[in-house]
């Protein structure tokens, strides 16, 4: 008897933005499954066009909640390279960029490793239900508002707001630190490193795995910052300048979602960007103290299994704590002008790594300084087909051996263990719907 | 304190989510507070099983795209006894609502997205659609003025 079945879930929670999923079985085949990213688009790439450049990292930064400060820094990074300011900057625009960012790591990825995937891990449905009888997930509880904050006042402090930063700028910062003294913020920093390394164990000994795909791309650089480098793809030797980014990938229309896909244009194949990436492709430049405290972790890395994104962006939460650390023991503030950009017509490229992979803005102006084009490239774009074709296999080999409720609970799982921001992903350029 | 909770939802709909992010950021100082006396019945960040019905109060954040985000919006209202605008496009449509500047000739280059997906003609703030009872502006919202705006809600409905 031929069999059809559709299942479906209509809304997929803890997630940033909204997603739904379609799947369709045949004679138990998976005929078909929609990851569908369902958020409307705001057209930020259009709407900035016309505008000054001065104008428009902040309002590009409104793509994103969450990782609004990603998107703040790339769109400077691109309009700086197109106004030819990117070699003049200060050291310390440098250093103070990087701490804000790492402030935005340690928040961001807290928010998804204890609010979204740690029930998952407990087998409940929020944190919400963590019981005050139960010390040990009470402890992480705690560990996670502890990070979230400490996060968040790291990016504070530098660039003025961990939301929607007002501090950052073309050219440098608005406003500097008004004091010298960090070394409260570095014992803050100091005592949360043993809570993220309870957090770093609870996501190595999660024994859920997933593994299909081996191709990462990420931006790699000598200290395992995430605003410079040369990008990367995991299986070759070649790099490539953030300017060549876009040679690496195909744009594929995807009719049923708001957003883009992408594939590796070598391999007409899809991959993965975000932490998973960025540690398989550069775990040993990671901070010493991290690597010392965390080694007995890191024996699974390269990995392929999904779930270890989680594992990865624990990692990276300390390693932007030890890394921050160091940068603010020797920290003096110096008071120093915004270096003056001349409109001029230029194009430009900035490339960083956001919290979820590799973020990439390109702008292009005309000579009074007006922006004449925009263009986006977010990370969950990119990992959008990725995540459907994980699915894909997870369903296929479940079918048979799974209840229809927890097939489901296991596909928002995974899809919250790619850590997916639908906010970012709606604002491409263009579109043409091949049907 | 009795133990009856107040009763809230929370909802999204076009925007950067950057007023749940804050409040996400409150939790870090008011999470065991406010799970005494706060019962998240609609929260889809926070959790999978989520009841729109039966609300005291109702924070939305971001602005109206379409017919079915308008439906849902006054199902919320439905559902409500206070209904409360949360965030720089629940209150004011923008930035979400960029498109509404658009030249015809801008619009007429998405036109198959907008017909694919069922844009409505424009961008709609929350009280253009639905009766608002409260306004936190803002982008994001500003904490200070949710906590106190929370505060006053608990005593009004009797919960401290």
């Amino acid at each position: 008897m031929h069999t059809v079945e559709d299942i479906t879930i209509e809304t997929i929670t803890k997630i940033e933005g909204n997603a739904k999923l379609n799947v369709k079985v045949s004679n138990g085949i998976v005929e078909d499954l929609e990851f569908i990213i369902a958020d409307y688009r705001r057209f930020y790439t259009e709407a900035v066009r016309g505008k000054p450049y001065m104008t428009v990292p902040t309002l590009l930064s409104r793509i994103c909640g969450t990782c609004s400060m990603a998107h703040l820094m790339a769109s400077i990074k691109a309009i700086e390279r197109a106004l030819g300011i990117h070699e003049q900057l200060s050291e310390q625009t440098n250093i103070l960029r990087k701490l804000s960012i790492n402030g935005m790591i340690i928040r961001d990825h807290a928010l998804h490793l204890y609010i979204f995937s740690l029930p998952d891990v407990l087998g409940i449905d929020s944190v919400l239900d963590i019981s005050e009888d139960n010390a040990e997930q009470h402890q992480l509880l705690h560990d996670a508002f502890d990070l979230k904050a400490v996060g968040n006042k790291l990016s504070t402090v530098f660039a003025g707001a961990a939301i929607h930063s007002p501090f950052p700028t073309v050219g440098g910062f608005l406003k500097l630190p008004s004091g010298q003294d960090f070394s409260s913020l570095v014992d803050e920093l100091e005592q949360s490193r043993v809570k993220i390394l309870r957090g770093i164990k609870v996501f190595y000994e999660w024994n859920e795995k997933l593994v299909r795909n081996t191709d990462f791309i990420a931006l790699i650089n000598d200290d395992y910052n995430f605003t410079e480098g040369i990008v990367k793809v995991s299986d070759r030797e070649e790099s490539y300048t953030p300017d060549d980014f876009l040679t690496l990938l195909d744009e594929i229309i995807i009719p049923y979602s708001q957003s883009k896909g992408y594939k590796l244009k070598s391999k007409h194949d899809d991959f993965m960007v975000g932490s998973l990436a960025r540690v398989n492709m550069n775990l040993n430049r990671m901070h010493p103290r991290t690597l010392e405290s965390a080694k007995r972790f890191l024996d699974v890395f390269p990995s392929f299994n999904v779930y270890h994104n989680c594992l990865a962006q624990a990692l990276e939460v300390l390693h932007c704590i030890d890394q921050s650390i160091d940068m603010l023991k020797g920290l003096r503030i110096e008071a120093e002008p915004i270096i003056k950009a001349s409109p001029k017509s230029g194009v430009g490229v900035g490339v960083i790594e956001a919290p979820r992979g590799t973020l990439y803005h390109k702008v292009e102006t005309d000579e009074k300084g007006i922006v004449i084009f925009s263009d986006v490239i977010v990370p969950t774009s990119q990992n959008q087909i990725n995540i459907e074709n994980d699915l894909k296999q997870m369903f296929q080999e479940n079918l048979n051996l799974m209840s229809r409720e927890d097939i489901k609970w296991k596909a928002e799982e995974i899809i919250r263990a790619y850590d997916p921001c639908m906010s970012c992903s709606t604002n491409f350029l263009d579109i043409n719907w091949q049907e | 304190m009795s133990d009856k909770k107040l009763k809230v939802g929370w909802f999204s709909f076009t925007c950067c989510e950057d007023s749940t992010i804050l409040f996400t950021e409150l939790l870090n100082d008011h999470f065991f507070e406010w799970k005494k006396v706060v019962e998240f019945r609609h929260f889809k960040v926070l959790k999978t099983d989520n009841k729109m019905d039966d609300l005291d109060i109702a924070f939305v954040e971001g602005a109206i795209s379409s017919e079915s985000q308008a439906e849902e919006l006054k199902k919320i209202r439905e559902n409500c006894i206070k209904l409360v605008a949360i965030g720089s496009c629940a209150v004011t449509g923008r930035p979400s609502g960029n498109r509404n500047d658009f030249s015809k000739d801008v619009l007429d280059k998405y036109k198959d997205v907008f017909e694919k997906f069922k844009y409505s003609e424009k961008v709609m703030k929350l009280d253009e659609l639905v009766h608002v009872d409260d306004k936190l502006p803002g982008c994001p919202m500003n904490g200070q003025m949710f906590i106190t705006k929370l505060n006053e809600y608990l005593k009004e409905f009797g919960i401290i």
